[in-house]
């Protein structure tokens, strides 16, 4: 399965990658209108210290812990991708703690949100791969 | 502080209407022109600081930013012009040589602009490249002019050392110190990959950097930078780099803070001392000194490379080509007065040297005229900018061009013409570590390849225009040519006669 890799060799830990992110799940046409006066929530994040960086978003695990670990059974594996069901999630954490990348995340409604590789919004293909001005990011097979 | 005699060049125009306020701006200016106040929740700019390198822009993602060139000025005068006032003002201010990069951005005539190129009709046909075979393959070196025959009678095929180029296109010298380790492994890749080569500049090869030896030109300049008997033996040619176009007749000065560890051990020199280049070779004083290095050169790499002379183009540019074309050197690299560089004294760049397109012609009559023109191959640079340039350069006697700038552009430079501060936003002329990164070679060297690659199509549908198949058939072809706008010695030199002629 094809899945987003970093190197982190090439991250500028510009960021651009999380505003990509917020972008394609926002629903909205424009960029400006998704992102303007808000404090995003992206589903990737770029982790830095010691002018070391990289970006951190879903391994989707093939042994996912935090589907093992869901009580309400809002997250499961399709086709080798993690998805949540937010209907489900009754935002009890638990994922949260048995996630070893913290990949996970509340949305602004307190429910579990998480990458699905841009295959659950309208941009279908990962934006922060699109994105990444550096190819620091990158959506393959390995 | 005193007076502040310099207004910014530069305006940072930002439309507030698209700022995100992703700071992606902030986070990519070396030169720190951005900044995010917390208290407005807006990015401010500082105009003093900005250099017009366009990093900013390309990057933000709601294209909420230009850069505008300042419309304060100083009273009109069409001789004291703004910028001559701020040099002045600039000195007056350092009491120091002006410091400058890149190519000159003085309005010389560009001859390159007032040729035209020609095409077939009806009386000979022109030539489809899509359907035909068209040769762009090039070989460089001495090339016999006489058939010789061993006690058999047999031809003897054995030719004098040669680099075969795919596409007579070839990355021009930029050293490991002027520009970055990524910027190197970016033209190394490329240059494998097109199989043409590129040229390790003065400072010296990388080890990382032997693998791609094949397709590497080195370099011994003044300084001999880096220069021991493997370097030598890695490339697949060496150059002498008696001169560069950018600042003929005067050396090199990398500064102290751009030699890291690498650099220094690349270079052969201590951490942190400045790498001074002398502005002549010691051992070089005339052409039977200059044989000696030649000589020497091929010796040490048992006659199997070809050997390159590279100067810049000065006015008795043919004369000084027709000593080397009889110094045993195999290729002679002429460049430009356009040419660029990392660091130059502004006014050695601006005024000293000639126009590449006016020696390249009269050195290749020249050789032709003494009958030796067939003891060298030509290469020209200094401002080669498109395919069309290439034709029209190959038409007038060149076997091969050299680009740099070119290159630098397909890699992100933008021109701003600041290399010697050496915070190239880019990732290119620079050597700070956070800043080198910026430049992935992967995608560089792809960005390298797809450049040539759209040039090659280019100069094989212009040939195939004028019935040409081969760029063999297409070098000092000058018939193919014809001037736009040019006085009679003007046409002359170039060898070409007036559109309408």
């Amino acid at each position: 399965m094809k899945r987003v890799y970093v190197n982190e060799q090439w991250c500028l830990g510009c960021h651009l990658c999380e505003y990509y992110c917020a972008y394609a799940n926002s629903g909205q046409e424009s960029m400006v209108k998704a992102l303007k006066d808000r404090t995003i929530n992206p589903r990737i994040k770029v982790e830095e210290k010691n002018g070391i960086s990289f970006a951190v978003n879903c391994r989707h695990c093939n042994e996912p812990l935090c589907v093992k670990s869901c009580i309400a059974g809002a997250l499961s594996q399709v086709d080798g991708l993690i998805v949540v069901d937010a209907s489900k999630c009754v935002g009890c954490y638990s994922c949260i703690m048995a996630c070893p990348y913290g990949a996970l995340m509340p949305n602004e409604e307190g429910v579990m949100q998480k990458c699905e590789l841009c295959t659950t919004n309208t941009h279908g293909k990962p934006a922060c791969v699109q994105g990444c001005p550096n190819k620091a990011i990158v959506f393959e097979e390995r | 502080m005193g007076i502040n005699y310099l207004y910014p060049d530069f305006e940072v125009h930002r439309d507030r209407e698209k700022c995100i306020t992703c700071r992606v701006c902030e986070r990519q200016c070396a030169n720190e022109v951005h900044s995010y106040d917390a208290e407005s929740n807006r990015m401010v700019s500082d105009d003093t600081k900005c250099v017009n390198c366009h990093r900013c822009v390309s990057l933000c993602p709601t294209h909420a930013l230009k850069i505008v060139k300042t419309n304060h000025g100083f009273k009109d005068n069409a001789n004291w012009k703004g910028d001559v006032i701020q040099d002045i003002y600039r000195q007056a201010d350092s009491g120091g040589v002006l410091l400058a990069s890149m190519g000159t951005p003085k309005d010389y005539p560009v001859y390159w602009d007032k040729m035209l190129i020609n095409a077939s009709q009806v009386t000979n046909p022109s030539i489809d490249p899509l359907r035909e075979p068209m040769e762009t393959k090039t070989f460089l070196g001495q090339k016999s002019s006489k058939i010789r025959r061993d006690e058999n009678g047999k031809l003897i095929t054995k030719t004098d050392p040669q680099l075969a180029l795919n596409i007579p296109i070839m990355f021009s010298a930029m050293s490991y110190g002027s520009i970055s380790y990524n910027a190197h492994k970016s033209l190394a890749l490329a240059a494998q990959k097109l199989g043409i080569f590129y040229n390790t500049g003065e400072g010296g090869l990388h080890e990382d950097f032997y693998q791609y030896g094949k397709n590497t030109i080195v370099q011994v300049a003044s300084g001999r930078f880096g220069v021991h008997p493997e370097y030598l033996n890695a490339g697949a040619a060496i150059e002498i780099k008696m001169g560069q176009g950018a600042k003929p007749g005067i050396g090199g000065h990398l500064p102290g803070s751009k030699i890291g560890e690498d650099i220094s051990k690349t270079r052969m020199i201590p951490e942190h001392a400045d790498a001074i280049s002398p502005a002549p070779h010691h051992d070089i004083y005339s052409i039977e000194d200059l044989r000696q290095l030649v000589y020497t050169l091929k010796e040490a790499t048992a006659y199997t490379k070809p050997i390159i002379v590279k100067v810049a183009a000065v006015h008795n540019i043919s004369a000084i080509a027709s000593g080397i074309a009889r110094s045993g050197a195999d290729i002679i690299a002429i460049d430009g007065f356009r040419g660029g560089t990392g660091a130059a004294p502004a006014r050695t760049r601006d005024n000293v040297g000639i126009p590449i397109e006016l020696a390249l012609a009269s050195v290749d009559t020249r050789l032709r005229q003494e009958g030796i023109r067939n003891n060298v191959s030509l290469v020209v640079g200094g401002s080669i900018r498109s395919s069309a340039d290439v034709i029209k350069a190959i038409a007038l006697g060149a076997d091969a061009i050299y680009i740099a700038t070119s290159a630098l552009l397909a890699l992100g430079c933008h021109l701003c013409r600041t290399c010697q501060s050496g915070k190239c936003n880019w990732g290119i002329a620079t050597q700070r570590p956070e800043l080198v990164k910026r430049l992935n070679p992967e995608v560089g060297s792809e960005r390298l390849v797809n450049l040539i690659t759209a040039w090659n199509h280019e100069i094989k549908e212009m040939m195939g225009g004028m019935g040409i198949n081969s760029i063999e058939a297409l070098r000092g072809n000058r018939l193919m040519l014809r001037g736009i706008g040019l006085n009679e010695t003007e046409l002359q030199i170039l060898g070409i006669a007036h559109a309408g002629q």
